[in-house]
């Protein structure tokens, strides 16, 4: 077997940071040097190459279009955890959904989005909630729309299987109890809750399919700090564009929309902060 | 804030104190069940206690159904330190009043994320 060599040369690390610019967007900048090793020092192995420099031949290569996916999928998925920064949840059982539940009594329809979902945590948490403290939710059309650029975590995702640490990480005792079941030494969740999510590709860079409903509540959490500002802008512009004018966005803790102009304004739920399309 | 640790095993117990010390908390350890009744009853309630589920002597689901019989600890926040053995029998810990769990092992963020769902840390 190879015995891999050392570290990462700049060359490979900067036609590796124009390929995933090129197909997602995403900027990785020098200091993300390390991740660019985490993330593809796996797959390195996995094929017999030596180091990212000779998986950077292989890039190159004719035919290696599913390659140049995987690449870009390996350092464009996010870590996701049930209950992330619990405040946007709390939220929506407190205050966003019982108020969106008067406000659509006419048309009996929520429509949800998480965006950039990864392996499933932030949909099946929001499908939890809505399961756990809105039963009479049942009787209505509501769609929980979970996307992500990566279709090999989106597979990952529709099984709904978890292992014991991603269990470990934010999922109340009585959730685990009564949406899983213990599979040898992973965790399924219920089919109930499986069968609430429509997981689908979708890069945020590239046109939305045509077909997206408009949003009630959207969740963009920790996907747009790799972005340019331009870039950020888009996206969020677009967003805006797919979304009702009295419905609500989740970014992640650390980011705004502030210094961006794209219609929304802040606001503060408890101890939330989420963005509200401007008329 | 103060936090009580029960444990049998030195490193868990050594693990769970050093990650409490570095956000602030006074800790009083224990290794069985009933030492960490006496540790417990002979001082003023911490803020969060965290129990291993198997101990000699008390064992504990045993501890927390003591603590439960007490009316003066029913609001005080109990984290059971189980593995992935025992978490079959998370719903008989759930009935006696157990407010959280996590699984051995684990990595220092998770007590971080524990303390915050059962509202000790915001």
């Amino acid at each position: 077997m190879a015995t891999l060599t050392s570290a990462l040369d700049p060359q490979s690390f900067s036609y590796i940071s124009s390929l995933v610019r090129r197909k997602s967007a995403i900027i990785l900048e020098g200091e993300k040097a390390y991740l660019v090793e985490s993330r593809l020092t796996p797959m390195v192995r996995e094929l017999g190459l030596l180091n990212i420099s000779d998986l950077v031949t292989e890039l190159q290569k004719p035919g290696s279009q599913g390659l140049n996916q995987r690449v870009v999928e390996a350092m464009t998925t996010n870590e996701t955890s049930f209950f992330r920064d619990i405040h946007p949840f709390n939220a929506l059982r407190d205050k966003i959904l019982p108020g969106l539940i008067q406000r659509r009594s006419k048309e009996k329809a929520i429509t949800i989005w998480s965006n950039a979902c990864s392996s499933g945590q932030e949909p099946y948490t929001i499908a939890m909630i809505l399961a756990e403290h809105f039963p009479m939710l049942k009787n209505w059309k509501v769609r929980l729309v979970s996307s992500d650029l990566s279709n090999r975590i989106l597979d990952k995702a529709r099984l709904g299987c978890f292992n014991q640490t991603e269990i470990n990480r934010g999922l109340p005792m009585n959730f685990l109890l009564k949406y899983f079941t213990k599979d040898g030494s992973k965790w399924t969740i219920d089919q109930g809750i499986r069968n609430m999510i429509e997981f689908r590709e979708l890069n945020l860079v590239e046109p939305f399919p045509a077909l997206l409903p408009k949003m009630d509540i959207v969740f963009l959490r920790n996907v747009l700090i790799y972005f340019s500002p331009e870039s950020k802008t888009e996206i969020l512009n677009k967003v805006r564009a797919v979304m009702h004018k009295d419905s609500y966005l989740f970014l992640g803790g650390s980011e705004t929309t502030m210094n961006l102009n794209v219609g929304f304004e802040r606001e503060q739920i408890g101890s939330a902060v989420c963005y509200r399309p401007v008329a | 804030m103060q936090a009580l640790v029960i444990d049998d095993d030195p490193a868990i117990l050594l693990m769970i104190t050093s990650i409490l010390n570095g956000l602030g908390y006074q800790v009083t350890t224990a290794v069985d069940g009933h030492q960490g009744w006496q540790r417990l009853t002979e001082s003023s309630p911490p803020d969060v206690i965290f129990v291993d589920w198997n101990m000699p002597v008390m064992n504990g689901l045993e501890f927390v159904k003591s603590v439960r019989s007490k009316p003066q600890y029913n609001n005080l926040p109990i984290i059971m330190v189980t593995t992935e053995l025992e978490i079959s029998q998370l719903a008989l810990t759930m009935d006696a009043g157990v407010s959280e769990y996590i699984m051995k092992p684990f990595a220092p963020i998770m007590i971080i994320e524990k303390l915050q769902m059962v509202g000790v840390l915001t």
